[in-house]
């Protein structure tokens, strides 16, 4: 099987500063790979980088998406391809009800892809199927989307865009921050459940403990913008002792979920 | 007291980039779908006024002696009066004798009685503007029917369901009709809750009006259809000074609608009318606008001066009045539609959304002014700037010192889109009664390049992204439309707001 991405010595700006410097990554069909690394490492950027985020400039290498070079794509198209980033601060939007939202995106998708969209009825039993399956209440479906959500709410609420939206390459970035244990383990358990052959995924984190529950086929340490040194679920064990010092990171977390929510935020923001 | 608010846009956090402001400018007026004109004769006042204008308008709607001195006082008025200058809006000065304050379809001369008179011309031009003139179902399926008084230029060319309304005693024609069958009722009423020199524009009004709808519920009838009254403007350099009267006797219930359109041109055309409503004892009247007359292009050229006074008076014990408008077009407007809470236990209510693009400049709001004892008001007013545009909401909350127990919750919301626009909420509240609880809530967002992205992720392109969000935005008033053009509304919202963002 052909590789669903490819991304071939990638370079990327952002705001003029070269953040990811030579990156190689390839991700088949079925497969579910882990990226980690120390703060700073350009773990985000790869993640907005992929979901067409503006001001992400590739100055060198591409990102073939199905053989499709990415960067000739809006986010949309990148999105009715099948592309689907799961955020690390899902952003809220007042007013619009999560419903709403939900129906007005799978449409979008649906007509870029030339299918008829979903109508009401068939619309309403699908994402109460959804919902139910995360253990979510309806009352979530029917408050604007993330708007005064938990931390919690809002991963969970991303998980059902992505049971809904049923995309091929899902992208988590860190979507474990911020999470105590019985909600990541609820997060968790909405991504296997979307582990299929014809699916490929691209886990960032900055901690093991989400690999715990999601177990990856190859872990890919991040470091100054390049990967380096990939390798099987037990590299991300390694790295819990061992921490990012060889990577130019700190030694080992400390105040970890601080420092990781104000380099994403940086990023993010960029 | 007073009490000012500005939120200016460059305060934003987060800028949208020049090039989006350029896309802003590129939504001209070619989204402006009723700004054809009708190739039709007319018949027009001489240019100019002086009281042989009034006089000829008079005339020309064999109007009662009493009429025209009514007329002729507002005239002299006005004279003496000031264009106000006090709304945060900017336009050149205003040539009063450059303009025509009467123009209608030759065709018109002749009183068509029915429908099947009226030159086929004009039925085209409503046919295109999707409004039904034929007494027909308004919606194929739906059991709802909507009486239409349909008013081109300085007359009203047809009121449907008139017959189907008199069965239970409601009366709705164009005014002048009114003037000639109903005039008691008009002696009465008209301007008893806008006096003739109530304000500038208010004053030319009354000097000038051709036509507009009247509207008599008798007591404890509930009205058993929409009513509404669309109004276009067609001629050049031609002004529209319509005159609205509604009255609901005691115990009666009717929910009314007017909408507006005009031809492009480039040219400023003056829209100056007066709306009164009175609502007696237990009744209750809900009026709904939606008003989309040309906002002009993207320079700034061409539009409707939108002045208007619209004032709704309950006049006795537990009247309501409600207004919801949807202003999304209009170059400048000035508009204030109020209640004045004279009965004990009254209730008014405002909803507004008003949309301001390009070089729009809207100073809109309401006075709710608390009179009887435990009188209430409801003020929900959403304003949106995009493009150069600005956007103020102008409201005052007044309570009088023997009016007890006043409640009124008030809350003003402004969305931005883009660093070049302004939003001004400018809110008066003058309470002399310790009883009184005034709430006011206010605040200021902007459409962020978050909200886009993330949209865009999940697929809506950029324009579906801000129609979603801007309908959510407005979704609490939009709630208070008549159901028939709730979805008309929320489609017209977003189509105002095409190509604000990149």
């Amino acid at each position: 099987m052909s590789a669903l991405l490819d991304i071939n010595n990638l370079h990327v700006n952002v705001d003029d500063k070269t953040v990811i410097k030579g990156l190689d990554l390839h991700i088949k069909q079925g497969e579910v790979h882990a990226i980690m690394g120390p703060n700073g490492s350009g773990k985000s950027t790869l993640a907005f980088m992929l979901a067409g985020r503006e001001n992400y400039e590739i100055t060198k290498g591409e990102v073939l998406f199905d053989g499709t070079d990415l960067s000739t794509l809006t986010p949309e198209a990148r999105a009715a391809k099948g592309l689907f980033l799961a955020f690390q601060y899902p952003v809220e939007i007042p007013g619009v009800n999560n419903m709403n939202f939900l129906r007005a995106s799978l449409n979008a998708l649906r007509r870029a892809r030339g299918e008829a969209e979903m109508d009401t009825a068939h619309f309403l039993r699908f994402v109460r199927e959804k919902a139910a399956s995360l253990g979510m209440q309806d009352d979530m479906l029917k408050r604007p989307v993330n708007a005064g959500f938990s931390g919690g709410e809002k991963k969970r609420n991303e998980m059902l865009q992505l049971a809904v939206l049923e995309p091929r390459l899902i992208v988590l970035d860190e979507i474990d921050s911020g999470l105590d244990i019985d909600a990541l383990k609820l997060v968790a358990d909405g991504v296997n459940a979307l582990r299929s052959p014809e699916r490929a995924m691209l886990i960032i984190t900055h901690y093991q403990r989400l690999l715990d529950h999601i177990k990856p086929d190859r872990v890919h340490v991040l470091a100054d913008g390049r990967i380096a040194r990939s390798g099987d679920a037990q590299l991300a064990q390694t790295l819990e002792q061992s921490g990012y010092a060889d990577y130019g990171g700190e030694p080992k977390q400390i105040k970890a979920d601080k420092a990781s929510a104000t380099d994403a935020g940086m990023v993010a923001n960029g | 007291m007073e009490n000012q608010t500005n939120e200016i846009a460059g305060q934003a956090k987060q800028a949208i980039k020049k090039e989006t402001v350029a896309q802003v400018q590129n939504l001209a007026g070619e989204k402006y779908k009723y700004g054809f004109t009708t190739d039709i004769e007319s018949e027009k006042a001489p240019k100019g006024l002086n009281s042989d204008i009034v006089r000829f308008i008079s005339a020309k709607k064999d109007e009662p002696e009493w009429l025209l001195d009514w007329r002729l006082d507002a005239f002299e008025r006005w004279q003496s009066m000031q264009e106000p200058n006090w709304a945060h809006v900017h336009y050149p000065p205003i040539d009063y004798q450059d303009l025509y304050y009467y123009a209608a379809p030759k065709s018109m001369a002749d009183r068509p009685e029915t429908l099947d008179d009226v030159d086929p011309e004009l039925l085209k031009t409503y046919e295109k503007l999707g409004i039904p003139l034929q007494e027909q179902e308004l919606l194929a399926g739906v059991k709802t029917r909507m009486a239409v008084d349909a008013v081109f230029d300085s007359v009203s060319v047809a009121t449907t369901f008139r017959e189907t309304l008199a069965e239970s005693g409601v009366l709705f024609c164009s005014f002048s009709e009114a003037v000639q069958q109903h005039p008691e009722l008009v002696k009465k009423y008209l301007g008893s809750v806008v006096p003739k020199s109530d304000n500038y524009f208010a004053a030319l009004n009354s000097a000038v009006f051709s036509d507009g709808s009247f509207v008599y519920i008798p007591p404890h009838v509930r009205c058993p259809m929409e009513l509404s009254t669309y109004f276009r403007i067609n001629e050049a350099n031609t002004g529209q000074f319509e005159r609205t009267l509604i009255i609901a006797d005691k115990g009666s219930y009717v929910s009314y609608l007017e909408g507006c359109t005009a031809p492009m041109r480039d040219e400023n055309q003056l829209h100056a009318a007066v709306v009164e409503l009175i609502a007696l004892e237990d009744a209750e009247i809900k009026y709904s606008t939606v008003q989309n007359w040309y906002p002009g292009d993207k320079e700034g050229r061409g539009g409707i001066y939108n002045f208007v006074t619209k004032r709704g008076d309950c006049r006795e014990t537990r009247a309501k009045i409600s207004w919801t408008q949807v202003e999304t077009g209009s170059a400048v407007t000035w508009k204030y539609p109020s209640c004045i809470l004279r009965g004990d236990d009254t209730v008014g209510e405002f909803y507004s959304i008003a949309i301001a693009n390009n070089l729009q400049q809207v100073d809109s709001g309401t006075k709710m002014i608390h009179l009887g004892k435990n009188s209430s008001s409801r003020i929900i007013s959403k304003g949106i700037s995009a493009g150069r545009a600005s956007n103020a909401y102008r409201g005052r909350v007044s309570v009088h010192q023997k009016a007890d127990n006043v409640r009124n919750f008030t809350q003003c919301d402004s969305l931005l889109i883009g660093d070049k626009c302004a939003a001004h909420t400018i809110p008066y509240i003058e309470a002399r009664n310790p009883s009184a609880i005034l709430e006011h809530e206010a605040t200021a967002s902007k459409i962020s390049d978050d909200q886009i992205y993330y949209c865009r992720q999940r697929g809506l392109d950029a324009e579906e992204a801000v129609g979603l969000i801007v309908n959510g935005f407005c979704r609490e008033v939009l709630q208070h439309l008549p159901m028939e053009f709730a979805v008309e509304a929320q489609k017209l919202v977003s189509i105002s707001l095409e190509g604000s963002i990149g």
